[in-house]
């Protein structure tokens, strides 16, 4: 059964804010879908191969060649705040 | 008193060198300003696709085959989850279930001649993050996104290494081999070869291993060692004292020689793997196996042991000049003109890397060519020059001054070999020299040294030593 801590952890995980009166509505989705989870675990799958992609095609590869420009500039208009070309962020300290 | 035993598994991350990223056509060159070659791809802005570089593909490969891994016909791009500011999309594309090369194995020399063997579990593709700077601005981290998607193969060894020694020997010779076969630069001051260290104890008797730490970002050999052996000592010390170890991130700080607690990783060990959707499987093909295996060199141990054993050279000698492809193929190009292996090695080994290391300069086969250093080591094969005047000549060349031949004839080196020009010369020091001729023959050995000397002199350096040595011992022991 999925406890209301794990929820919380994985909100945690996923940097999504929940406040404490969302959590059971959220601990019941998440079982529910869970359940269906468990319910294709259940189907015998011995024979079949792993599948890491819907399309049947290899990757494509490019050309090792720069073909980029500088557009620092441009990138940087969406930033909240920037300084002497870098992104600024609230302190993470080491 | 309890005996315990290191377990230690490394990985280490080898930058690829691409020119351009591996999922963006973005330049990878070092110290551009910052976030001047951060694409909307690297920047993870929406709508944006990744797209393989051929070359970081063909590059993964070679280190495969270089280590006897197997490759894996198709492998899989997965999405490694997790936040921190440089990592823009919340996720770093890496290979997890199905990487590209698995199972190989290095093979470290022991002293007494055998070998260990390091089994590698895995190496796979993946991007690296970007760069934070947490001292430049007050109350804030700057990002710097340049090398967010610099192409890295992650090298990762099974907990084989058994001591910090062990661990800093396998990592040299990685450090060598990628260098060897071009796809890593192996500069450790600009972050292209680094290393997280996995670190455990047990008991000597015990089968079951401790808990391990991992100590991460360790980019010189010197710390690597140091971390591992604080790490070591420190597990023992806990386990000793009845404590346990705590299964953490580590960072090690060169400044108080110690590893300590990464706290922003406390937990972020939850990666939420999955195969990322944007990219198709990787597939390798026989044809394309075939052909890097045709252009993959011999490696620097294979050619280590065909120059000690095929040349003749001392191990010092010959692993120093198979550790790196231009060296190694310099020395061998002047070996093949002159026939002279040994030679070629005590020139390269000694007049070429003095000046290399006077200048402060690498290795670059075109200021003295291989060509010119063969003409040179046959000049004085065939006695046209002596080795001493063979110093001034290479000097010369290294000075730009041009081929051994000119140098030699302009400078008017070319030294007498004519037996009867120097008999003339030893007889005239003789005839002048009663006095020392009288003390060497009462045994006065030390002598002989003012014979020679006197006779090079008057030849102006010129009379051949060897020539000059035989004919005054003949002289001075006629009755």
């Amino acid at each position: 059964m999925l406890e209301a801590a794990e929820v919380k952890a994985i909100a945690k995980l996923a940097r999504i804010q929940m406040e404490p009166a969302e959590l059971p509505a959220m601990v019941e989705q998440l079982a529910g879908i869970l359940a269906l989870i468990e319910q294709m675990n259940a189907i015998d799958t011995t024979d079949v191969e792993p599948l890491a992609h819907p399309l049947e095609l290899p990757a494509r590869r490019r050309a090792d060649v720069v073909t980029e420009r500088d557009e620092r500039t441009a990138y940087q208009t969406n930033a909240p705040e920037t300084r002497e070309g870098y992104f600024l962020v609230p302190r993470v300290i080491e | 008193m309890t005996q315990w035993k290191p377990v230690i598994g490394l990985e280490v991350h080898v930058q690829l060198a691409t020119h351009s990223k591996i999922f963006s056509g973005s330049s990878t060159a070092y110290g551009a300003a910052p976030n001047t070659q951060a694409s909307a791809i690297d920047l993870g802005l929406p709508g944006v696709l990744p797209v393989i570089n051929a070359r970081a593909v063909d590059m993964a490969v070679l280190f495969g085959l270089a280590i006897n891994a197997t490759l894996a016909r198709r492998s899989v791009f997965a999405r490694k989850n997790y936040f921190y500011p440089d990592l823009p999309k919340g996720y770093q594309i890496s290979q997890y279930e199905l990487p590209i090369v698995n199972h190989g194995r290095l093979l470290l020399p022991r002293p007494d001649g055998s070998h260990k063997q390091v089994r590698i579990l895995r190496a796979h593709l993946e991007e690296d993050a970007g760069k934070s700077v947490h001292d430049l601005f007050p109350g804030s981290s700057g990002i710097d996104l340049n090398r967010a998607g610099t192409p890295l193969l992650e090298v990762v060894t099974e907990p084989d290494l058994e001591s910090a020694a062990e661990a800093v020997q396998y990592m040299r010779m990685l450090h060598t081999l990628v260098k060897f076969i071009g796809i890593c630069d192996g500069n450790m001051q600009e972050g292209s070869f680094r290393c997280d260290a996995n670190v455990s104890v047990r008991r000597i008797d015990d089968t079951v291993l401790g808990t391990r730490t991992e100590t991460k970002n360790l980019n010189s050999f010197r710390f690597v060692e140091r971390a591992i052996q604080y790490e070591i000592a420190r597990q023992i010390e806990i386990l000793e004292s009845g404590g346990k170890i705590v299964q953490e991130t580590r960072l090690y700080d060169p400044d108080r020689d110690e590893t300590r607690p990464m706290r922003s990783k406390e937990d972020a060990h939850d990666y939420r793997y999955f195969p990322d959707p944007d990219l198709l499987p990787l597939l390798l093909s026989e044809e394309e196996i075939i052909a890097a295996q045709a252009i993959l060199p011999e490696l620097p141990q294979q050619r280590e042991i065909r120059y000690r054993t095929e040349f003749g050279l001392a191990p010092d000698d010959a692993a120093i000049l198979a550790s790196e492809r231009e060296i190694a193929e310099y020395f061998e190009c002047v070996t093949r003109l002159t026939n002279l292996p040994k030679q070629a090695a005590n020139w390269i080994t000694g007049e070429v890397f003095a000046r290399l290391n006077r200048d402060e300069a690498a290795f670059a086969p075109s200021k003295v060519t291989a060509e010119s250093l063969a003409a040179l080591i046959a000049r004085v094969a065939d006695a046209t020059i002596s080795t001493t005047m063979a110093k001034q000549v290479f000097d010369a060349m290294w000075q730009g001054e041009g081929e051994p031949d000119a140098i030699i004839s302009n400078r008017g080196l070319r030294q007498v070999t004519d037996h009867r020009e120097i008999e003339a010369l030893v007889d005239a020091v003789i005839a002048e020299s009663p006095e020392q001729v009288a003390q060497f023959r009462a045994g006065k050995d030390k002598v002989f040294g003012y014979f020679v000397g006197s006779v090079m002199k008057r030849s102006r350096g010129k009379a051949n030593p060897q020539q000059v040595n035989d004919l005054i011992l003949a002289r001075l022991r006629a009755p």
